[in-house]
């Protein structure tokens, strides 16, 4: 039984990146556009934690922002819960946009400087009229707060009173104060050291035990995601290449481009590994290559990669597009 | 008979502010063979740029070397004139920024930046140091570096400009090399790209290089030797494959068990509890008592001093008690 959450079809997303008008007549240019997400289809299961990977310019952000409605999608659909999210009208919208929420990468650029952190935390409450009196409002901030593992007095400080990790909890806090089922974290722990990391992770993952919520995980840190996620995607170029169960991804790659993600992690165990580090570096999206866009860095390419774009194939770990890889 | 290119004694590198004195390098010391590389990790705010910094006589006023020695090949070069550190910097120490970009000029072409410093350094033809350049960035992984070499920064892409910035740092030949979070700017592919030209070339130019970077696993991949900063002070220092296996201070312990690792069992990290003090409020003890599982009343009281255990020194009163903790 699947029970599907959040279902991506055919997400793309175009961007004009051409220059002026003026600039485009006299140079005799063409326009120019960069496909940042390209195709991606996704389905996002009740209760588990689904994490996107890649590298920078892969596309991560721009599908988040996609999904939670920061950004308007150039083709496809998104169904939340069953429901188109492009087609409900104002109030259905308002009911609708109470269940998923955000929480993004740099919580130094995420909070506002000017408000008291109750206030930062009660914004939702008051967007959604969760609470009717004042006196409630406060009593669930303080809650908030202590849930995420913040004292109740914290509320009347300022968010530059705290540190990183701190900041990334009331962000937390806020995006938990609608009661919603769905969270979208962009790279929640990359602003923050690897110690205060851990307990943020450990933090999201308390909370998804007790108040069942469902992630999309968005992070570039693999050995991260393998700690968080249930299933994985990863992309390339703004394709999704592999989609697998999180421990399977690691046990079994079956992309050669996720191969060479885990072949570049560096090894902490000291196991003395040899490896080639991997060639080349990813393409101008503006100008990617033909076929499969990873053919030029893949260490088994054919001739068909550099003409056609590989089908996805699915099998019962997961899906992968490629033409070589082995489906096993 | 060990050959110590650099060697840095009690270290103390003060900033005045209107709050008073902050010391954001505290008491540390560490020697540096030559060929051998030095890992320097911490979490942000520990010191570990501005120890690299301090070394090389970067410190910018007010701030200021308090206490503290620092040799290089023999020689004292923490009291000398800016003009003749200056000199020293320049043919003896390398530096590799984190961001590559700043680190070189945008105006000049990769050509003349490179040229401009052979000849600075070494007495030879214009032509040569052309061939030279050229020479260094085939060495560093530029691809078709002939051609390359008059390209403007702006050409290359992130994990191209690192590599240029290697080759630069790397024509005066120079004994020392500080590389300042060198990959944390790229992604996980290029990174072990970079790590690997790094490893080479230190290797193959005989330089010693001092590593500071917060990522664990580039030092478990490239350093011989770490040191483990915690709020400016030295908690651990020793031979890189004993430290990350067998962590002795409880801090190292800690910072090693809530790095996720792709090949660990179980479901939650270790966490340390709170962060790290400011150096405004230090406390008076062992800098990291307050998030210590096992902190003694000695702890709050005195900061412990830097014991030897086996290949390691540690700064942790549980081991100057017990000798050694199992």
């Amino acid at each position: 039984m699947k029970d599907v959450l959040v279902n991506v079809e055919n997400l793309t997303r175009i961007f004009d990146v051409s220059k002026p008008w003026l600039n485009r007549v006299i140079e005799r240019e063409e326009k120019k556009t960069l496909r940042a997400v390209n195709d991606v289809s996704l389905e996002i299961r009740r209760g588990e934690t689904f994490a996107l990977v890649g590298e920078s310019g892969s596309g991560k952000s721009t599908i988040a922002k996609m999904i939670v409605g920061l950004l308007g999608l150039s083709q496809g659909k998104i169904d939340f819960d069953g429901i188109d999210l492009s087609q409900p009208d104002g109030a259905e919208m308002r009911a609708l946009r109470q269940r998923y929420q955000m929480i993004f990468q740099d919580p130094f650029a995420s909070l506002n400087p000017r408000w008291r952190v109750n206030k930062i935390i009660a914004e939702p409450l008051r967007q959604f009229d969760m609470e009717s009196s004042e006196s409630d409002r406060n009593r669930r901030v303080e809650e908030l707060l202590e849930l995420v593992g913040m004292s109740a007095k914290d509320g009347v400080k300022f968010p530059h009173e705290f540190s990183g990790g701190q900041r990334q909890r009331i962000a937390i806090a806020r995006a938990l104060s609608s009661n919603p089922e769905f969270i979208v974290c962009d790279e929640p722990t990359s602003a923050l050291d690897v110690s205060v990391q851990a307990q943020i992770l450990n933090l999201m993952r308390d909370l998804q035990d007790e108040l069942g919520l469902t992630y999309l995980f968005i992070s570039h840190d693999l050995s991260v995601v393998r700690h968080m996620a249930n299933r994985i995607g990863v992309l390339y170029l703004g394709r999704l290449v592999e989609v697998a169960d999180g421990k399977e991804l690691f046990r079994n790659p079956r992309h050669p481009y996720t191969k060479m993600l885990l072949n570049a992690i560096p090894d902490l165990d000291m196991t003395g590994r040899k490896v080639a580090p991997p060639d080349g570096e990813i393409p101008n999206p503006i100008n990617p290559p033909s076929g499969c866009t990873f053919h030029p860095r893949c260490p088994i390419a054919t001739e068909q990669c550099k003409r056609e774009i590989p089908p996805i194939r699915n099998s019962d770990a997961g899906s992968v597009v490629c033409f070589e890889a082995v489906c096993a | 008979m060990s050959d110590t290119l650099l060697s840095v004694k009690n270290l103390v590198v003060e900033f005045p502010t209107r709050r008073g004195i902050l010391t954001a390098v505290d008491n540390v010391s560490f020697d540096l063979e030559r060929g051998e590389v030095l890992g320097l990790v911490g979490e942000s705010g520990a010191g570990k740029s501005i120890t690299g910094s301090a070394v090389i006589g970067l410190i910018e006023p007010p701030g200021r070397i308090a206490a503290g020695t620092v040799h290089l090949a023999g020689q004292r070069i923490d009291n000398l004139p800016s003009e003749k550190m200056r000199r020293i910097r320049g043919d003896k120490i390398g530096m590799v920024f984190q961001d590559p970009l700043s680190s070189l000029n945008p105006l000049y072409s990769v050509a003349e930046q490179l040229v401009e410093t052979i000849l600075t350094h070494k007495g030879i033809s214009k032509k040569q140091a052309r061939d030279r350049a050229i020479e260094l960035l085939d060495e560093v992984g530029i691809p078709a570096a002939d051609l390359r070499i008059d390209d403007y920064p702006h050409q290359f892409s992130g994990g191209m400009r690192q590599r240029v910035v290697i080759a630069l740092a790397l024509c005066a030949d120079p004994e020392l090399i500080i590389a300042d979070e060198p990959t944390t700017a790229l992604d996980v592919s290029v990174q072990s790209q970079i790590v690997s030209v790094l490893k080479k070339m230190c290797s193959e130019h005989g330089a010693s290089v001092i590593l500071i970077t917060h990522d664990i696993g580039v030092i478990a991949e490239v350093a011989d030797r770490v040191a483990v900063l915690y709020s400016g002070r030295m908690a651990e220092i020793g031979p890189v494959r004993d430290v990350i296996k067998h962590p002795q201070h409880p801090y190292t312990k800690g910072l090693m068990g809530s790095i996720p690792t792709i090949t660990q069992e179980g479901d939650r990290l270790t966490q340390i509890p709170g962060s790290m003090p400011r150096l405004t409020d230090r406390p008076p003890g062992c800098a990291f008592a307050p998030r210590c599982e096992m902190a003694m009343s000695a702890c709050h009281h005195s900061h412990p001093s830097e014991e030897n255990v086996g290949t390691a020194r540690v700064a942790c009163h549980l081991i100057t008690k017990m000798g050694a903790v199992a």
